[in-house]
């Protein structure tokens, strides 16, 4: 598995052509406390830089754009009630989907972890 | 190119505290500290908070007469307003609109008047034109800090016990470590609690011993916000402006008897004639049921999809647990139960007309 990062500060866990989507640490970090994220639906069709969902801090919304093209294969539904998770563990049990790729030439474009580090600093 | 933003006396502290700056009207502010927005609100509901609000514009009133010449200016009851006691008001302009709302307290040898950071600007030179014969002091050597809260009264009254005594809307000067101050029994949280101007160079100082109880937190803009939301409290630029009435604005309450039937203040033709009349939309509170906030600007519906309203501000409310706004309803849609629809994003979410404010205020009365 692999795991690349985007400018709009999003992570991307590759395997194959299914990947887990959600938003870095540092993203969760500037949102502050999350209380509200609102998702697409399973089977929802994407293209890179479309709208695939909002995450509201106490304070704002924040659109969340798809990094690459793909299919939705499942959002992670136990956010709706419990959206603190974003904040707790937005790398791992706060993830947003997990989709599949229809073209994988994309990833070529995202960062690795140490761009993605120098990139934030 | 706009100004560089300025900063409080307190600004060094803000940033050794961890305060997240932001520009607000100008001016380099906390927006949170490392505990959060929603760790800040809930501090100053349950203990108490600090919040800097030196941006606000401070202003000295001299001269014969001050009160009664006020009221040519705005729709309160300023020439009654005993010495030491604060009242809320507004400037209203000829349309019946507000300019921008007030404290104006009695201080005995002059009036002492709070405006907002982002009407400093019009407020006083409004104020220096039409006061004839007031002298128009704007401060710019002090401190505002806000303490509120529950704990309020201790964490003040520790280091000044005359605090104690004070009700709701009454002020005093009292010393704290030295320092002598103006202080105020009233705020924008809807919590028990205090304003205290204080000379710059004490500001740090202060704010250090009020910080060094226990019960005491430093809480930001974006607390302040959503504090204020569900106390049901105005925010001008949002839910007041030069457009909106008081009368639709549900401010009835800061006019007294005598204004409301004598007028003579700008404005007064329109205002009378809604208080005898009504208005055809009002500002009311707005409680979403499911749990996306509805910001500034989304529009409301009736449950038969016809537009009856905007929310003017809106968010999510940490201690009512979930999402609350404000907004202008036509007038037949605002009876409290109301069911309506929320426009966010494309799709309606429904929520309930409620009576505000969404927490219960808590003043020492």
């Amino acid at each position: 598995m692999t795991t690349y990062y985007s400018e709009e500060h999003e992570w991307i866990a590759v395997e194959g052509d299914i990947a887990t989507v959600g938003i870095t640490a540092h993203a969760a970090e500037q949102l502050g406390e999350i209380v509200y994220v609102e998702q697409k639906d399973g089977g929802d069709t994407f293209e890179k830089g479309d709208e695939i969902g909002v995450v509201e801090s106490v304070k704002a919304a924040s659109e969340i754009y798809a990094p690459v093209n793909g299919e939705i294969v499942e959002a992670n539904e136990a956010l709706a009630d419990s959206p603190a998770t974003l904040n707790e563990s937005p790398e791992g049990d706060g993830w947003l989907y997990k989709i599949k790729l229809s073209n994988t030439d994309q990833l070529n474009d995202l960062m690795d972890l140490d761009a993605y580090k120098a990139f934030i600093a | 190119m706009a100004d560089a933003p300025k900063r409080t006396p307190l600004y060094d502290l803000h940033v050794e505290l961890g305060g997240k700056m932001v520009d607000f009207a100008g001016w380099e502010m906390p927006v949170q500290y490392p505990l959060g927005i929603m760790g800040e609100h809930k501090h100053c509901r349950a203990k108490a908070a600090l919040f800097d609000v030196s941006h606000m514009g401070q202003v000295i009133l001299k001269g014969e007469n001050v009160g009664a010449k006020l009221e040519a200016l705005c729709p309160q009851a300023f020439s009654t307003l005993k010495e030491g006691k604060a009242r809320y008001g507004f400037f209203t302009n000829e349309n019946g609109g507000i300019m921008d709302d007030l404290i104006v307290s009695n201080a005995g040898d002059h009036f002492f008047v709070v405006v907002n950071a982002s009407m400093r600007h019009q407020d006083i030179p409004h104020m220096a034109r039409h006061l004839d014969g007031i002298e128009v002091i704007e401060i710019f050597d002090r401190a505002l800090i806000a303490v509120q809260g529950p704990k309020a009264e201790d964490v003040v009254g520790n280091l000044c016990p005359g605090v104690r005594d004070l009700k709701f809307m009454e002020t005093i000067i009292g010393a704290i470590n030295g320092v002598e101050c103006r202080i105020s029994r009233l705020g924008y949280t809807g919590e028990d609690g205090y304003e205290i101007s204080i000379p710059q160079d004490g500001a740090v100082e202060v704010a250090r011993a009020f910080l060094a109880d226990e019960n005491c937190e430093p809480a930001g803009l974006g607390a302040r916000d959503s504090l204020r939301l569900e106390a049901g409290l105005c925010l001008y630029g949002n839910d007041i402006d030069n457009e909106t009435s008081p009368i639709e604005a549900s401010l009835i309450w800061a006019i007294q008897k005598r204004r409301r039937e004598e007028g003579g203040f700008p404005g007064a033709d329109r205002i009378q004639r809604e208080i005898a009349e009504g208005t055809s939309r009002k500002l009311v509170g707005i409680r979403p049921e499911g749990r996306a906030p509805a910001r500034q600007g989304v529009e409301v519906q009736s449950e038969d999809g016809k537009a009856i309203g905007v929310v003017t501000s809106g968010g999510f409310g940490p201690t009512a647990g979930g999402p609350v706004a404000m907004g202008y309803i036509s007038t037949d849609s605002t009876e409290p139960g109301t069911r309506v629809n929320l426009m966010i994003r494309g799709k309606a979410q429904p929520a309930q007309i409620v009576s505000l404010p969404f927490v219960q205020q808590n003043y020492k009365r």
